[in-house]
């Protein structure tokens, strides 16, 4: 047996892009699966409503690696909006496929990505200045 | 670089194993059931195989019956002895092969009741705990010799004597024993056995099955009648006789085997132990020489391994990731470690083929590999 992780995964394992943590981030999140233990930290430099810089940090498979860096990778520059709609199937597809047991890894990822943005969101509301009735 | 460091799921076959098989293979092939003279020299080649076996395992040949490998024997035994007895309940480990826990849940399915001995955090049956499992009901106690992913060693015979006391019968899945440890089923009153012959440098596909000749057991294959009516099916006479020839040169060269995996054992367990963050899971006392598992924090198992194995290292890990049903080994679970640290184990599992220049190449990458992953891990 073999773990069927595809090039495109080995690749983003072995050379995972966007690690590590954006000092001052505009949000983050943390996110974990309990099944399987693994675990995903986010965080987001938003700009112009853009997603300007995120990074990530892992506790996980290679596929857990490999998605979050695909992931990564694919959403800088993207909208809030856009952002926030992003498929996980998106991910398999640029990754050329994830064995059947590892789909959730990716789903994980976007898991993370949507937490971010809500940490975003839920801060730019609670920063913004009251406004007086 | 190839560097194989998973000696507990499989072994190279010793070349002077596959010579001694190689003639039952293209010249003496004959049905050992058969009545001619090929058929006589099949039958001779086995007879010949079953007495060595015997006398290395210190057993009556009779109780000898060669299986497909370990996971047949536990089925044979475990299901055929509850099967045939009046006595409803077993006894396994919580640390057993899926080979004795698969066929105890199928007995459960039955009616059967099955009681899981504990481990201490060392990896260690705690016999007291065990012997207060003990019923007037139970038929078989079976537990293993050596565990297969941290290599503990647990005391047959006291556990033998233990059943015995409460006229239960023996059981010990030895299959990580050899040459490891000693066996001697007479002396230490072991009433089954069972062994594969691929884990100490013979064929794969190959075991045995060693049934107390007064044991009345259930056979769980029927067909021509080949083992005393217990396993049918054409004998493997090549299977045999490598089985044997793999036995005789693991015990014959046992002492250099040890020192060598000791020394090797030694050296990288010294080499990890370099690397901050790491603990050895199961005790270094009463283990296999030939093992070691280790935890390295904040990296996942499969990480690890699929890392190591890009550069040419073979080990194995019980991380929940790696398994096809994503949970995490029962094993490291029974040991009672951290939450956090149970997906987070390697297995390394030596052998005499394995070298000292290969233990320091394996040194020097895993500290890559940790270093590597460590480097954005998202556990502090
Ligand atoms: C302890 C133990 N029991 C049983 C088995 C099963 O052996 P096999 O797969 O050769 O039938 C193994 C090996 O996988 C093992 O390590
Ligand atoms: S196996 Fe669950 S995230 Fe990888």
């Amino acid at each position: 047996m073999s773990l069927n992780y595809t090039k495109k995964v080995l690749n983003h394992f072995l050379h995972p892009k966007n690690i590590g943590e954006i000092s001052k981030p505009d949000g983050q999140s943390e996110v974990g699966n309990p099944v399987c233990g693994d675990m995903l930290k986010f965080s987001i430099k938003v700009k112009d409503g853009k997603i300007q810089n995120i990074k990530f940090l892992s506790f996980g498979c290679a596929s857990n690696i490999a998605t979050a860096s695909m992931l990564t990778e694919k959403v800088k520059g993207l909208t809030i909006e856009k952002a926030k709609t992003y498929d996980w199937n998106k991910i398999v597809k640029d990754l050329d496929g994830l064995p059947k047991q590892k789909i959730h890894c990716s789903i994980l990822a976007v898991e993370g990505l949507k937490k971010a943005i809500e940490n975003y969101e839920g801060k730019r509301i609670d920063t913004a200045p009251k406004v007086k009735k | 670089m190839k560097i194989y460091l998973d000696n507990a799921a499989t072994t190279k076959v010793d070349p002077r194993v596959l010579k001694a098989m190689s003639w039952y293979n293209l010249n003496e092939y004959g049905n050992a059931s058969s009545l001619h003279f090929m058929g006589d020299a099949s039958h001779q080649a086995i007879q010949e195989a079953t007495k060595q076996i015997a006398k290395i395992l210190n057993c009556d040949p009779k109780g000898l019956i060669f299986t497909s490998g370990a996971t047949e024997a536990n089925n044979l035994i475990i299901k055929g002895l509850m099967r045939a007895s009046s006595k409803k309940h077993l006894i396994v480990s919580e640390i057993e092969h899926p080979s004795i826990l698969s066929p105890a849940k199928e007995l459960e399915k039955e009616g059967f009741s099955v009681s899981y001995a504990p481990i201490s955090p060392s990896g260690h049956i705690n016999i007291k705990a065990l012997e207060k499992l003990i019923t007037k009901n139970t038929a078989l106690i079976s537990i293993m010799a050596v565990n297969n992913e941290i290599g503990t060693v647990q005391n047959i015979k006291k556990i033998a004597a233990l059943a015995h006391k409460h006229g239960a019968y023996f059981h010990t899945d030895a299959v990580q024993a050899i040459p490891y440890q000693k066996l001697n089923i007479l002396r230490d009153n072991i009433d089954f056995l069972s062994l594969s012959a691929h884990k100490f440098h013979g064929p794969k596909g190959m075991g045995l099955a060693y049934i107390n000749p007064s044991a009345k057991i259930a056979p769980q294959q029927t067909g021509g009648g080949q083992a005393h009516n217990l396993r049918a099916g054409t004998y493997n006479t090549p299977g045999i006789v490598g089985m044997a020839e793999a036995l005789r040169i693991a015990y014959k060269e046992r002492d250099q085997h040890l020192a060598h995996t000791k020394e090797l054992q030694a050296l990288l367990l010294k080499g990890i132990s370099q690397i901050p963050g790491t603990t050895l899971n199961g005790s270094l006392t009463h283990r296999n020489s030939n093992n070691l598992n280790i935890i390295f924090n904040q990296v996942e198992g499969e990480a690890i391994l699929l890392d190591l194995s890009e550069k040419g290292i073979c080990v194995s890990t019980g991380s929940a990731c790696s398994a096809k049903s994503l949970r995490v080994s029962h094993v490291l679970k029974a040991l009672q470690i951290d939450k956090n640290q149970l997906n987070s184990s390697i297995r390394f599992s030596l052998s005499k083929f394995t070298t000292k220049g290969e233990i320091q190449q394996t040194i020097k990458a895993l500290k890559q590999t940790i270093k590597r992953l460590r480097s954005f891990t998202a556990l502090t």
